[in-house]
């Protein structure tokens, strides 16, 4: 028997905590650099802001509106500011990788190179994929099913804050301290407090719990939304693909994340008070960390492409002309993957020794998820079949998402099969197919929709040429990055490795290196895009608000949509309900608008925010009073905010009409 | 599903009249779904337990730590008080606001007289050598009846919040709303309990 032991935690300050000055890393200049290249650029922003008096406009039509709409704006601003950050991460991977051969040591030491993949994971699930998945769902969901706003407006921005509060403590760890060096899933042991002495894990822990509470609410919010909000007339069968998609996916989140949040709590209690869940010691046990974390995160990976199926399929029939192909079996193969979602999460650890039953079990089901994957790519292909394909940015992405993802899909089913999963674990290879799947799926879906509702958001369609440009080097870099990460996970190269022995290797190193180059320069082309776009608003400008003559309800309102969306609530009698009205000859009322009942703005979900970062930042550093104030802080604001009873107003009709109004002139003028 | 009925002209496409959407029509679906999301933690504190419950690391077992009258004292404090929250929201559909009122302060009492036997079972355990350090057993016990006990903590704040707010603005449609969300709450952590009663307490004292 052993005794507990007692980790060495250095000594800590009553004031501030494990906090040193040798906390920030001076003596790393790449992170010194970046620091200062942050610090310079932030404070230009603010200064920008301040001289142009912006703070005010800001504060008032954005970080207070419960609007989803403009929520769903910053969740989409945040998840590509912090793709920027998350993809700095991978080409510094892929340089180091490329150029570390031959006794060289390449120029990240294993120090900062560990905590560089495990951010790149990090970031790009939850900072990435996830804040622009959940920004899609709010701003298209509530517009699709004719509905004013969303369930909970006010849930609904504190839960933007929360994502927000995690961003903010995942960045704040590159500058002060360090970031976890474990891998995006920091399994113990390595994660526990007696291999991880230091702030780096507790920065994850802390991140990913605030900006989890923020997606399990956003998912409560949007659930209640499909489920009660939808237009008169619109049974579940007629809602359009997307909301489907969304409702699943806001059911794998709220059956998801509280086994995230439980299982960090647990690692957390192991690391702050000593427990014995996942220790090798007083009988704790490791693999239940590996088996729970999976639980969420088989879940998560359909988390985030269920709604990218769901914009394929807008995207397709859209852009085909024609009436999405089998929309029942899409609907049905949407469920099955919901549920089998649940059944396969042993598939990520074969090699834990589960013996031949187990193994067969989660393997099998892993191959039936690929059922009804397989059934939504010839839904789609049969969509395009005989229809008019018009090849739109968003109709490219898809079609590069149906060959990409194809592809990843098939060596998904390979990685299936336990003896070849025993070889191929934890390679390059594994590493190949996740980043074709993630990649050719979530992000090319992102750029399917955003270049897709863009117009519907500001009001004028994005700049063709760069957005070519961006997909033609996104899609040609994706294929040079990753195609040689399955050939060297083949030859026996596993993941996470800094440096190599074997020669012959590099040139499939540099073939990923300049794949990852490609992609930078896809991802330059991408910002070039909106801002030549947005310079050249009025050339691009659609004054229709139906710019791709589009089938579902977002079209049949102005662009960008009024606070209110609908001046009249729609019914709806198809799934194609704005195709169903137009073929009908519906004609947009112009007058008897009536007073029109709407959510009032509010700061709290922004103070909250502030304050959980206040709070994970006092843990992360042991500043227990620092702590105990934030803690007490957040219980008072949310206490106090329920004591404001008044949380609406109502536009009046005389500023519905004159909005309408506007929109009838532009009409008037862009038919004339 | 609140739309009112709609008359399906198959040329209407939109309502003249603005839809009469009640305040908060939403919330105790809301308010449920977050309800099952919690049910998940605990499905996995379960789960942790069921794996962890034996490892006792040559450190006691249930036999010799539990105390089975006192658990069920403790037991009982928390069902009367779910007995006493279902008083005051029958109260509460009569309108008597003083007699909701009341039956939420008895429910407090028993709300507190239930933490306090725990947390008095707690140190009771640490003084005697099996905190949650002591083994893997421990750690996922502690955890569970804690989790436990910090829901019963933050149902009694809130609860406190309420009646300030019953008192302040009487019975109105927004407090009916969320004294039925806590009741919902409330009754939820019964019934967890009662599966930590029977899985940890009974089934511990009979391996």
């Amino acid at each position: 028997m052993a005794l507990p032991m007692t980790p060495s935690i250095p000594t800590v300050s009553p004031i501030l905590g494990r906090f040193t000055i040798e906390a920030l890393p001076l003596h790393e200049p790449i992170v010194v650099a970046t620091f200062v290249a942050v610090a310079l650029g932030g404070a230009a922003l603010l200064g920008a802001l301040t001289w142009f008096k912006l703070w005010g406009y800001l504060w008032k039509e954005w970080f207070t509106t419960v609007d989803h709409k403009r929520i769903g704006i910053m969740y989409m601003i945040l998840g590509i500011v912090m793709l920027l950050r998350g993809f700095s991460d991978a080409i510094m991977m892929r340089a180091q990788q490329a150029m570390a051969f031959n006794g060289s040591e390449g120029y990240l030491n294993a120090h900062h190179y560990d905590q560089v993949f495990t951010a790149h994971g990090v970031i790009m699930i939850f900072f990435v994929a996830m804040p622009i998945v959940t920004g899609l769902m709010n701003y298209v969901v509530p517009l699709q099913i004719g509905a004013r706003d969303v369930s909970f407006p006010f849930l609904n921005n504190f839960s933007f804050w929360m994502t927000g509060a995690g961003a903010a403590i995942v960045m704040m760890s590159l500058f002060v301290g360090e970031f976890a060096q474990t891998g995006w899933l920091a399994m113990p042991p390595l994660s526990g407090i007696g291999a991880s002495p230091g702030v780096g894990v507790d920065y994850y822990i802390w991140s990913l719990q605030i900006a989890g509470i923020g997606t399990l609410l956003s998912g409560v919010n949007l659930i209640a939304t499909i489920v009660k909000m939808r237009a008169p007339g619109m049974s579940m069968m007629k809602m359009p693909i997307f909301c489907w998609t969304a409702l699943c996916t806001n059911i794998l989140i709220v059956a998801a994340f509280p086994v995230l949040t439980a299982v960090l709590a647990l690692l957390s209690l192991d690391r702050y008070a000593d427990t014995a869940f996942f220790t090798n010691t007083l009988g704790g046990n490791p693999m239940m960390y590996v088996n729970l974390i999976w639980i969420w995160g088989h879940p998560e990976v359909y988390i985030l492409i269920l709604p990218m199926f769901g914009v394929f399929s807008e995207v397709v029939s859209t852009f085909s002309g024609k009436r999405l192909f089998g929309y029942t079996s899409m609907v049905y193969a949407t469920l099955v993957i919901t549920v089998l979602a649940y059944l396969v999460w042993l598939h990520h650890f074969f090699t834990m020794g589960s013996g031949a039953s187990v193994n067969s079990f989660f393997g099998i089901t892993t191959m039936i998820i690929s059922i009804p994957t397989g059934a939504k790519i010839f839904n789609w292909l049969f969509t395009m079949y005989r229809g008019r394909v018009r090849f739109e940015l968003p109709m490219m992405w898809s079609v590069a998402f149906m060959i990409t993802f194809t592809l990843g899909g098939m060596t998904g089913v390979l990685l299936a099969v336990p003896p070849a999963d025993f070889v191929l674990h934890n390679s390059l290879f594994l590493v190949a197919h996740f980043h074709n799947v993630i990649i050719g799926g979530v992000l090319f879906g992102a750029f399917a929709a955003i270049n897709y509702w863009w117009p519907k958001a500001f009001g004028f369609k994005l700049n063709q040429f760069w957005g070519k440009v961006s997909f033609w080097f996104w899609v040609i870099g994706f294929y040079f990055a990753f195609m040689p990460l399955y050939v060297l996970g083949l030859m026996g190269v596993t993941r996470r490795l800094r440096t190599f022995d074997d020669p012959s290797l590099q040139i499939w190193f540099i073939i990923a290196g300049f794949g990852a180059f490609l992609v930078a320069i896809g991802i330059g082309a991408m910002l070039m895009q909106f801002y030549v776009s947005i310079r050249d608003r009025e050339q691009l400008r659609d004054p229709t608000g139906d710019p791709w003559n589009g089938r579902t309800l977002e079209w049949s309102t102005s662009s960008p949509p009024p606070d209110y969306n609908f001046a009249f609530t729609p019914v709806i009698h198809d799934n194609d309900a704005w195709w169903d009205m137009k073929a009908r000859g519906y004609q947009r009322p112009v007058n008897g608008y009536a007073d029109i009942h709407m959510p009032s703005n509010t700061g709290t979900g922004m103070i909250l925010g502030g304050l959980s970062v206040a709070f994970g930042v006092a843990m992360i550093w042991y500043v227990w009073w620092l702590a105990a104030l934030a803690f007490v802080g957040i219980l008072a604001v949310a206490i106090g905010h329920t004591f404001n009873y008044k949380r609406d107003f109502h536009i009046p009709a005389t500023e519905v009409t004159a909005i309408e109004d506007a929109r009838t002139a532009r009409l008037v003028g862009a038919a004339a | 599903m609140t739309a009112p009925v709609v008359p399906l002209d198959r040329d209407q496409f939109h309502l003249a009249e603005e839809p009469h959407h009640p305040e908060g029509s939403s919330t105790m679906l809301g308010f449920w779904l977050y309800l099952m999301s919690d049910c998940l933690i605990f499905a996995m504190l379960f789960a942790t337990y069921g794996v962890l419950g034996t490892s006792y690391a040559g450190g006691p077992g249930p036999k010799e730590l539990f105390e089975l009258p006192l658990v069920a004292v403790n037991t009982a404090m928390l069902l009367f008080s779910s007995i006493t929250y279902g008083f005051a929201m029958l109260s509460m559909t009569e309108g008597r606001r003083g007699a909701t009122q009341g039956w939420l302060a008895v429910t407090a009492l028993f709300g507190l007289a239930f933490i306090g036997i725990e947390l008095y079972e707690f140190t009771h355990l640490i003084m005697e050598g099996a905190g949650p350090q002591r083994s893997a057993f421990l750690s996922s016990f502690f955890t569970l009846v804690g989790t436990h006990g910090l829901h019963v903590t933050f149902g009694l704040i809130w609860l406190v919040v309420l009646m300030v707010q019953v008192q302040m603005k009487g019975l109105i449609p927004a407090n009916r709303r969320r004294l039925m969300c806590l009741s919902l709450f409330w009754h939820f952590l019964d019934v967890v309990w009662i599966g930590v009663f029977t899985f940890v307490y009974l089934m511990g004292m009979l391996r």
